[in-house]
């Protein structure tokens, strides 16, 4: 398998490059049909490219896979089907919003982690600052406002 | 001859970076001001000759020696000089020595410029500087020596790749690079505070310049690559969270957030501690993102491990240097005093709110490109995931949304303690014209995202925002138009610089949401005196014609463009650009402008049939996304320009008359 896919990928990088993503030929006719098949292709990887959506490459395998998702749409699919088709074909690989599940539990768990265990820091660091802030501390002047206030006091004392 | 020389070079660098990174060190342990002093010759001297090496390639390229392994990789002597130039930092070995080249230019600027630096903390972070310097430079001469040659050297080479071949290419790379290294400053720095024990708010203020000169590098670099990819891969796509643009968005991102902590940091003395780490992480992530991009882990995770010296050597680079500083951190940082004290509604508190969010995204970026090659690696790639687009567009977003909402907010409250009621009133016409612009965008586009709107609405309200905090600084329309003027001209640089930086992230956003919502896409075969309809314009397709370039030759399609009244405003000329040398075809694309909206026309492969596959699109203010990168980057170059941070922090003659810094080397 492996191997396969690295002949794969070298069949892609040494053929003439395309560089043409959807083809005029394989549109579907009707455009409610065709916008649908364009957002599912705009979820989906192909697979010997680096990181490009179907809809976005113009390697042969993601012509082909553009053609395959507009027949199951044609063909009746609903969005979800296509996709369950897909991932049953090609596995998660071929999905690049991965579906959560126990291995991507990190990937969707660690964004609202993250912002969660950031904000609950910050508030508990201010609620030990307020705690801590006693009259002592409050007069406790860094070194540039005492200058500010000298010299404030300085031009008092002018005029 | 020259490759030699230009190879001795880089060994002799190497020698005194060694030298720069060692002798300072031991100088500030025992005290002993003439070790010390060696750290600036030294950065100057290994900056010399690190140019030297740089130059000596350049000479190969110039002069297309193609007994140079390099050159003839990576050149033809049928380019354009510009091309045989940029194409030094279009391969991995010459991109790593302009990488280094940066860094020793950035050394020598320290070294040059840092005169009002305390003697030892000058001379700690010139040292680690170095530390950088020497494993960089071991890198290229260990495993990507530029400089190799070919026994029997061939006449010609085999050309850069094509779609390299762009001016944009031409600054791209170095302005990332000026960026990526430029986080090594501040990271310098915040190693050589964890050293000294010490830090204090006139630590922000030395290294603020350089946060702020690096962010502005990285914010251009960042935006020069969108745009290259909009034009030159042919599918009008600005942004594809592809794991190398998310390589240099991560330092962005983490820079941004240290760029707003030092602001705290150096006014009111507070976060210093999370300020040393941002500079840490910043950095790293430049690390990360060399990584990411040369040791070839993103194409395969299998092609890493069967060619694995480079890929290691700069995992170890990694590990070493973000390992050692997050354990310097945790043992020293504890050291380090917190002070200010400030309410949760205030302008630190902004920042604060400003800091979680953009480093909850930074952290997002960084899991969402690093988490397949993880869990291949982890599971033996029995286990492989995919995450692009869809998933970045669904996490990212809702993180930036309350940042943009948040940024009116932050300028006009005050230090330590705000009142958000009255920043909310000042606010008011803001808000107004932001729900004007949402009616508006209702009324005017038909079709596209619900949301669409509300997203013109929250760009507006960033750019009203920021217009708000001068109109309320300089009291414009209370007080006569000529004081009003004399406050303007009276306002620190850096009030400026904020205004427009915030007011250029609003008119990406709003360049980003228009062209994303309401762009509109043609793809049709079309045979010559055929039109066809986009927007309000229409496009006839004239004929292919043959046009020979110095190393390609174009297939042009000419188009006539007319509005949809009839009358001709220009013609378009997409085509398709293919490259001897290398067999290789690029598509180029023919772009019109009209106003900051675009039409978008690019070329397929002819059909037997005579007709041309042709892919138009329409994209509404998509100038607007570049534009507001090249206003971010004014905004930052006048808060640079400030004179509080031109005239630096304090200077031995006003020392006297106050308390002295706690940085002051201790004599």
């Amino acid at each position: 398998m492996k191997y396969l896919q690295a002949l794969m990928l070298l069949v892609a990088l040494f053929a003439p490059t395309r560089l043409w993503a959807v083809e005029p030929g394989e549109m579907l006719s009707d455009p409610v049909l065709e916008a649908r098949a364009r957002a599912l292709s705009k979820e989906l990887r192909c697979m010997v490219c680096q990181n490009e959506s179907i809809d976005d490459s113009g390697a042969p395998l993601a012509h082909d896979l553009r053609v395959l998702v507009r027949d199951r749409i044609k063909s009746g699919d609903s969005d979800a089907q296509v996709l369950d088709f897909l991932v049953a074909r090609y596995g998660e690989f071929v999905l690049l919003k991965p579906r959560l599940s126990w291995h991507t539990v990190a990937l969707w768990g660690l964004p609202p982690a993250v912002l969660l265990v950031g904000a609950v820091v910050i508030l508990m660091d201010i609620r030990r600052r307020r705690s801590g802030q006693t009259g002592a501390e409050q007069a406790d002047l860094t070194a540039a406002e005492e200058a500010r206030l000298a010299e404030l006091l300085r031009d008092r004392s002018a005029t | 001859m020259i490759p030699e020389l230009g190879h001795y070079a880089l060994m002799l660098a190497l020698g005194l970076a060694l030298i720069q990174g060692i002798m300072p060190i031991v100088g500030t342990r025992t005290n002993d001001p003439v070790l010390m002093s060696i750290a600036a010759p030294a950065a100057l001297a290994q900056f010399v000759f690190v140019a030297i090496a740089f130059m000596a390639l350049a000479e190969c390229y110039v002069a297309s020696d193609f007994s140079v392994l390099n050159v003839y990789e990576n050149s033809n002597s049928a380019m354009p000089l510009i091309y045989r130039l940029t194409s030094i930092w279009g391969n991995h070995e010459g991109s790593m020595m302009l990488w280094v080249s940066i860094l020793a230019f950035f050394g020598a600027l320290v070294a040059l410029f840092g005169t009002n630096l305390p003697v030892t903390l000058k001379a700690n972070a010139l040292a680690v500087q170095a530390w950088i310097a020497v494993a960089f430079e071991l890198f290229i001469l260990i495993t990507s020596n530029p400089f190799l040659r070919v026994a029997d050297a061939p006449f010609e080479g085999r050309d850069l790749n094509p779609i390299l071949q762009d001016p944009g290419l031409a600054f791209h790379p170095p302005m990332l690079y000026l960026g990526y290294v430029g986080f090594s400053i501040a990271f310098a720095f915040a190693i050589a505070a964890l050293i000294e024990g010490r830090i204090d708010a006139a630590w922000a203020r030395w290294v603020r310049p350089w946060v702020l000169g690096a962010w502005m590098c990285l914010t251009l670099g960042i935006a020069g690559g969108s745009y290259w990819a909009y034009y030159e891969l042919g599918w009008g796509g600005f942004w594809f969270w592809d794991p190398v643009e998310n390589a240099s968005l991560m330092p962005w991102l983490a820079g941004t957030a240290l760029l707003h902590s030092a602001v705290v940091m150096e006014k009111r003395g507070a976060l210093k501690v999370w300020t040393i780490l941002l500079a840490i992480i910043a950095f790293s992530l430049s690390l990360i993102g060399t990584f990411l991009v040369r040791s070839g882990v993103l194409t395969s995770v299998h092609a890493f491990a069967t060619d694995p010296t480079r890929g290691i050597f700069i995992l170890a680079i990694l590990v070493i240097f973000i390992g050692g500083a997050l354990a310097l951190y945790a043992w020293r940082a504890p050291l380090l005093k917190q002070g200010g004290l400030f309410a949760p509604i205030s302008r630190e508190g902004a920042l604060v709110f400003n800091n979680l969010f953009l480093t909850s995204a930074c952290a997002t970026v960084f899991v969402g490109t690093l988490y397949p090659l993880v869990l291949e690696a982890l599971t033996g790639g029995e286990t492989k995931i995919s995450v692009g687009p869809p998933f970045f567009n669904a996490t990212f977003g809702p993180l930036f949304i309350p940042l943009m909402l948040a940024m009116s907010f932050g300028p006009l409250l005050g230090w330590k303690r705000g009142d958000i009621v009255s920043a909310a009133q000042r606010l008011l016409a803001a808000a107004v014209l932001a729900a004007v612009a949402v009616a508006a965008a209702f009324a005017i586009e038909h079709g596209g995202p619900v949301l669409a709107p509300f997203g013109v609405g929250i760009a507006v309200f960033v750019m009203a925002g920021a217009v708000t905090d001068i109109a309320e600084r300089t009291m414009i329309l209370r007080l006569p138009m000529r004081a009003t003027i004399m406050r303007a001209i009276g306002l620190p640089r850096s009030v400026w610089g904020t205004a427009f930086a915030h007011f250029g992230i609003g008119v990406t956003l709003l360049g980003i949401v228009a062209v994303t919502a309401w762009g509109s896409e043609r793809i049709v075969a079309v045979k010559p005196g055929e039109t066809v309809d986009i927007s309000h314009y229409r496009l006839t397709f004239d004929g292919v014609f043959n046009r020979p370039g110095p190393n390609y030759r174009d297939v042009v399609g000419h188009f006539t463009v007319r509005r949809a009244s009839g009358d001709v405003i220009g013609a378009m000329e997409p085509s398709r650009r293919t490259f001897p040398a290398r067999n290789m075809a690029t598509t180029e694309a023919a772009l019109m402008s009209r106003g900051f909206s675009q039409l978008y026309l690019s070329l397929g492969d002819p059909n037997p049939d005579g007709s041309i596959p042709v892919r138009l699109f329409f994209k509404p203010q998509v100038l607007m996304i570049w534009l507001g990168a090249i206003i971010m980057f004014f905004g930052g170059g006048l808060s640079l320009s400030d004179r509080r941070l031109r005239v630096g922090a304090p200077r031995p003659a006003k020392a006297k008359d106050k308390p002295t810094p706690a940085l002051q080397a201790a004599e």
